[in-house]
């Protein structure tokens, strides 16, 4: 598939954000103590994340103004589903923010904050999943990584904010939650690179077209220049700079923040929190890039030229 | 607003009784059936189709740079050519190649706005242009690259099996039929309901062993291709 930069940024930065939250509620369920102008603060960080994703998400509209129609078929649509829930996930946060200065807030406002965080992870990973013939993509790990990314980045962002900030409690719990996250998302997302390394995909050009010959090459793909075809689902790189971006994601995404994750705990100054975040904001969406990259769509049988 | 508000929490927006929903089974489907025998590639299926539909009420299939260094537009079908065998015993084998009407359409539940849909009546599988946001979500959902957004007006476009003909009771019987198949020189695209057992479109996919593309995936297109026979020229026996 050929990468969209607004899908690829709304993904990455609300996964991020999702994974805040949770952070955010965990420690408030959990008893542990932090200034409600941290929490409040540490909020609206979060909602104006997870807004800009769903503007940078419009970019991937061909018409914009017509966007409130896709909240209609979320009876069979995921992606429907997403912008029913993406939406009530950031007017919860906003409530959340709201009422925060106020008086102590009732436990429902974490509680709904996880659950809508969940469906939202979700929603984001089945859009991708659930389409079967993409076989990159149509399995359990795809979830899996969806949300153990989005909770690696937010509590590493979590234990940068509550250094900044002071915070020390939190961030005796959320510093080694942060470690070991990563570690997990790393994990996982190797073996999703492991399993797409030895996917045999179930379409041949064979299985395509109907014609049985095990010798079988395109003359023509029916047009003498680009198409819709051409473009959409070809991302036109070379295999270098695909192993290149692997490079950066694995690094970037996982190995530097875990290492620098590893030092803080070990006494390193906690200011390193925020090289974390800036490393991880780098590879992770060189990560997602990658997964959109990756996929290869049948219809690519097609176009054997272009590919 | 009030009705508006509860087509929304009920998730209907649209007429359901017009529209196939996913475990339907239709009594009708139209489709064409292609004879890879006969197809000389000649591309009059593409260009009439681009002739009808560009003509037709929905507006022009765009294109962008056509007389430039690379030009590029919307067609609902293309033909392609392959190659089969080794030299000099090889096959050229012209595959025409538009929506396939799915019998179970991969590309309609996952639209978010309902602008893509089945027809119930006749197994047609449409966009509606006014509704579609142009997010390309059908077209990754459609393993056949069926579907071409169109550039300019950014909304998805597929074939519609000239719906605006074959049901026109103001044509001649015999030109209720789409464009594409009326073009063939060669009368490689059969046209009718696959459902009804003895339409010509039923007999020659049961007679001649049609196939549909990508059985793999279970989405029943319902288009299907008659495979090239051998003649005794070339040592097959009579067809």
């Amino acid at each position: 598939m050929n990468p969209a930069f607004s899908v690829v940024l709304f993904t990455t930065i609300a996964g991020a954000a999702q994974g805040l939250v949770v952070a955010l509620a965990l420690a408030t369920l959990g008893g542990i103590s932090t200034t409600s102008a941290f929490t409040a603060r540490s909020l609206a960080i979060a909602g104006v994340m997870l807004a800009i994703g769903l503007v940078s998400s419009f970019g991937h509209l061909g018409r914009k103004e017509r966007a409130w129609r896709a909240v209609l078929m979320w009876r069979t649509s995921w992606l429907s589903r997403e912008c029913i829930v993406l939406p009530a996930f950031i007017g919860w946060i906003a409530l959340w923010w709201l009422v925060l200065p106020r008086a102590e807030p009732s436990v429902l406002f974490p509680l709904v904050a996880l659950l809508l965080a969940a469906v939202l992870w979700l929603c984001t990973a089945m859009i991708y999943a659930c389409l079967r013939f993409i076989e990159e993509w149509a399995q359990p790990l795809t979830l899996v990584n969806f949300v153990l990314i989005g909770l690696s980045s937010g509590f590493v962002l979590a234990s940068a904010l509550a250094a900044a900030s002071g915070e020390s409690e939190l961030l005796r719990a959320s510093g080694p939650a942060a470690l070991v996250l990563t570690i997990a998302a790393w994990a996982a997302r190797m073996q999703s690179l492991r399993r797409n390394a030895a996917l045999e995909h179930r379409s041949t050009l064979q299985s395509a077209t109907g014609i049985r010959s095990p010798q079988l090459v395109q003359k023509s793909m029916g047009m003498s220049a680009g198409a819709f075809n051409t473009r959409e689902f070809f991302h036109g790189r070379t295999l270098a700079l695909l192993h290149n971006v692997r490079r950066v994601f694995l690094l970037g995404g996982f190995a530097l923040p875990a290492l620098l994750a590893l030092a803080i705990l070990l006494g390193a100054p906690a200011g390193l929190w925020w090289l974390a975040v800036a490393s991880q904001a780098v590879g992770l969406l060189a990560e997602r890039w990658f997964f959109f990259a990756q996929a290869k769509h049948p219809q690519n049988l097609y176009y054997q030229v272009v590919s | 607003m009030m009705g508006w508000l509860k087509d929304l929490l009920g998730g209907k927006v649209h007429d359901d009784s017009a529209r196939w929903e996913p475990g339907d089974t239709l009594a009708k489907q139209l489709a064409l059936v292609i004879d890879l025998n006969v197809c000389v590639g000649c591309h009059a299926c593409v260009t009439s189709c681009k002739e009808w539909n560009t003509s037709g009420t929905a507006g022009p299939l765009v294109d962008e740079n056509a007389y430039g260094a690379n030009p590029t537009g919307t067609f609902f079908n293309r033909v392609q050519t392959y190659e089969a065998g080794i030299f000099p015993g090889t096959d050229t084998i012209h595959f025409p190649k538009s929506c396939l009407h799915c019998e179970d359409p991969p590309c309609v539940p996952v639209c978010p706005t309902g602008a893509s849909y089945k027809r119930k009546a006749d197994g047609i599988v449409l966009v509606d242009y006014d509704k579609c946001i142009g997010c390309k979500y059908c077209a990754w959902a459609c393993p056949y690259g069926a579907r071409e957004l169109d550039e300019e007006r950014q909304v998805m476009t597929k074939c519609t099996l000239c719906v605006d003909r074959v049901h026109d009771a103001q044509l001649a019987p015999e030109d209720r039929k789409p464009a594409c198949v009326k073009a063939c020189p060669t009368g490689a695209r059969l046209f009718g309901d696959v459902k009804d057992p003895d339409s010509e479109v039923s007999k020659a996919i049961r007679e001649r062993g049609g196939y549909p593309l990508m059985p793999e995936w279970e989405t029943k297109p319902a288009n299907q291709y008659l495979p090239r026979r051998k003649t005794p020229a070339v040592g097959g026996d009579a067809p």
